[in-house]
């Protein structure tokens, strides 16, 4: 019982993660609702006529294929979310993996590591994921292309964990441990890792933020899985069709609405993760 | 600014270049047992059509070039080469054009959209954040943050789908797409001048509309963590005036985190930019790359991304090498 009423403290004491995770419910609701009553089996094309206005029996009406919209976006968006979890998981995986080695052990390897990400750090990944999903076009799965964003996806949390571990590594409950005889492996599993957990956790939700936008880049590119009807892949299919030129709200419109709402969650989780571990940042409220 | 920051800062850039020239030269050999490139011209000139004959010499010409007899390391030489020539051979969608020539026309567009844009948003949300944080701030301004924040969370090309259905589609006040009237032969006078800025309004609108509130919130974090800081306590003591103290000592301290973040941030701002032309049909580097993508010409691809690449390296570097002039305390001594 106690567990609950100290969830529902840190909630209440932190607005934005519980708005967060708010919206992320809503979302998760709604399409467990989508999945139980109307299914994603009219997502593919031919599924009824095209370019049909939302009406009751087409409740978010056609495309130009004749794919039916809201099953559409009922199956994009748990694969939206996979894209991102993935991309963003591994991504960070990488990073912090390099900013430990770089951060705890420096010398030689620090100094290669921290040249790496300076390095890669100002290519804009959108280019290079270009050149890489236009190669393999044809082999590009949900999964591949999740790994292929998370491959430009570590410099980032690369350098932010380096630094965060460069400034805990000297404290004094390092050292004990160091006196005492642990082994490297468990003064950073045991000490760094567990106080660098919230920040961690804020890098993940932004890493996953990231790598949702990277792959909508590349999907609005038309460069993501093709049989799959991801959100990134509607908003294509809606421009090559011209859906704004002929006033087809309903076929952009509510992927970007889903994707905003996305957005707001997870930016929302990540800054309220960011006041709760620099609580200097909570005055600007 | 020390010598010695300055010749590494120059030297990071070329780094980068070469990293990314790299990466496009390897990236594509990595595809398992295949050469698209060949691949692609081989199912151009099967399907027939345009300009068979000149296909085929362009066949010739690339497998000379980057022929199989050759080894790997030559021919990453010659690509070195060709690349610091600007050579990125022909362009496969229109064939006898080369690729630099199709980047040359398009580049203008994509430099005078996006500095503009840029700079709209940054001094605008710069300044915004501010007076966010600024409590003899006008209450006002309080009431913008809201909206601010959810258009910073919003990609600029979705901001703009809604925004052309909003103001072009149903009001009409601005053009749907394109950068000038179609048709129109560009020249020096002030009609065109007038069409080409007429129809840079909207994709100018979403990028600044979209990035404005992440340099404000950014800004606005800046400030507040700065206002308890204990030189703006002996401002306050000196009795300074307050639009001084808000300029002198807050605007220009936390100006200089903003300034770092805008470097890290130009590869971003420059995707999201690009993605906005695709979807506006905007004559710049981000449609040529979206039609050369739908048509899976890679030599035009690869030129593109290099552009990109070398063009964010230099902003930045120039960006780092400004950087002391903001902030005088910094040496840039080694460590």
């Amino acid at each position: 019982m106690s567990r609950i009423t100290q969830l529902l403290r840190f909630l209440r004491h932190n607005p934005r993660i519980t708005t967060g995770f708010a919206i992320l419910g809503c979302m998760l609701l709604l399409w467990v609702v989508g999945m139980a009553t109307i299914g994603t089996s009219k997502a593919v094309p031919l599924s009824g006529p095209p370019d049909l206005e939302p009406s009751a029996r087409y409740l978010l009406g056609t495309d130009s294929a004749g794919r039916q919209l809201l099953p559409v976006i009922i199956a994009g968006m748990p694969l939206t979310l996979e894209v991102g979890l993935l991309a963003g998981g591994v991504g960070l995986l990488i990073g912090a993996l390099l900013g430990f080695t770089a951060g705890y052990f420096g010398g030689p390897l620090d100094t290669l590591i921290r040249t790496a990400a300076d390095v890669m750090l100002p290519i804009p990944a959108l280019a290079v994921l270009v050149v890489i999903a236009s190669t393999i076009h044809t082999l590009l799965s949900v999964e591949v292309m999740a790994l292929v964003v998370a491959s430009l996806a570590w410099m980032y949390p690369t350098r932010t964990i380096r630094s965060q571990v460069l400034s805990i590594r000297t404290r004094a409950y390092v050292e004990v441990g160091r006196f005492s005889g642990e082994s490297h492996l468990d003064i950073i599993f045991g000490e760094l890792v567990p106080n660098l957990l919230p920040f961690l956790a804020a890098s993940f939700v932004g890493a996953v933020g990231a790598g949702i936008l990277a792959a909508i880049g590349l999907e609005a590119l038309g460069l993501g899985p093709q049989d799959k009807p991801t959100l990134g892949m509607t908003i294509f299919w809606a421009i090559y069709y011209g859906a704004t030129l002929r006033g087809m709200w309903w076929w952009w419109g509510p992927p970007i609405v889903v994707l905003i709402l996305l957005f707001m969650a997870l930016f929302s989780i990540a800054q309220g993760l960011d006041r709760y571990t620099n609580p200097r940042l909570r005055r600007a409220g | 600014m020390s010598a010695a920051y300055v010749v590494r800062r120059v030297l990071l850039f070329f780094v980068v270049v070469w990293a990314a020239t790299t990466f496009i030269f390897f990236l594509p050999k990595m595809a398992p047992g295949r050469n698209p490139v060949m691949e692609r011209i081989g199912m151009m000139v099967a399907t027939g059509g345009v300009n068979t004959g000149g296909l085929q010499q362009m066949v010739e010409a690339y497998q000379k070039k980057f022929g199989l007899d050759k080894p790997l390391w030559e021919q990453y030489l010659t690509y070195l080469s060709d690349i610091s020539h600007l050579d990125f051979g022909y362009s496969l969608m229109l064939y006898p054009t080369k690729v630099v020539d199709v980047i040359w026309t398009a580049m203008p567009w994509t430099i005078g959209l996006l500095s503009v844009a840029t700079l709209i948003a940054f001094a605008l949300g710069t300044i915004l954040g501010g007076l966010l944080a600024w409590p003899r701030a006008p209450r006002l301004i309080q009431y913008l943050l809201p909206p601010l924040f959810t258009f910073s969370v919003v990609p600029y090309y979705l901001l703009k789908l809604i925004l052309a259905y909003i103001l072009a589609f149903r009001l009409r006040i601005f053009p749907m797409s394109g950068s000038s009237q179609y048709g129109v032969v560009g020249s020096f006078s002030l009609g065109f001048a007038l069409d080409v800025l007429y129809h840079s309004i909207l994709p100018a609108l979403s990028i600044v509309l979209a990035s404005v509130g992440f340099w404000a919130l950014g800004m606005r974090a800046m400030m507040v963590s700065i206002s308890g800081e204990d030189y703006m306590l002996f401002a306050e003591a000196k009795g300074l005036r307050s639009k001084r103290i808000f300029r002198g000592y807050g605007m220009r301290n936390a100006l200089l985190p903003q300034t770092t973040t805008l470097a890290l941030s130009l590869g971003t701002i420059l995707s999201g930019a690009l993605l906005v032309e695709i979807v506006f049909g905007y004559a710049g580097m981000g449609a040529v790359l979206f039609r050369a993508v739908t048509a899976f010409d890679y030599f035009t691809i690869y030129g593109v991304v290099f552009f990109i690449i070398v063009g964010v390296a230099f902003a930045t570097l120039v960006l780092d090498l400004t950087y002391p002039l903001l902030d005088p305390r910094i040496r840039y001594q080694k460590n």
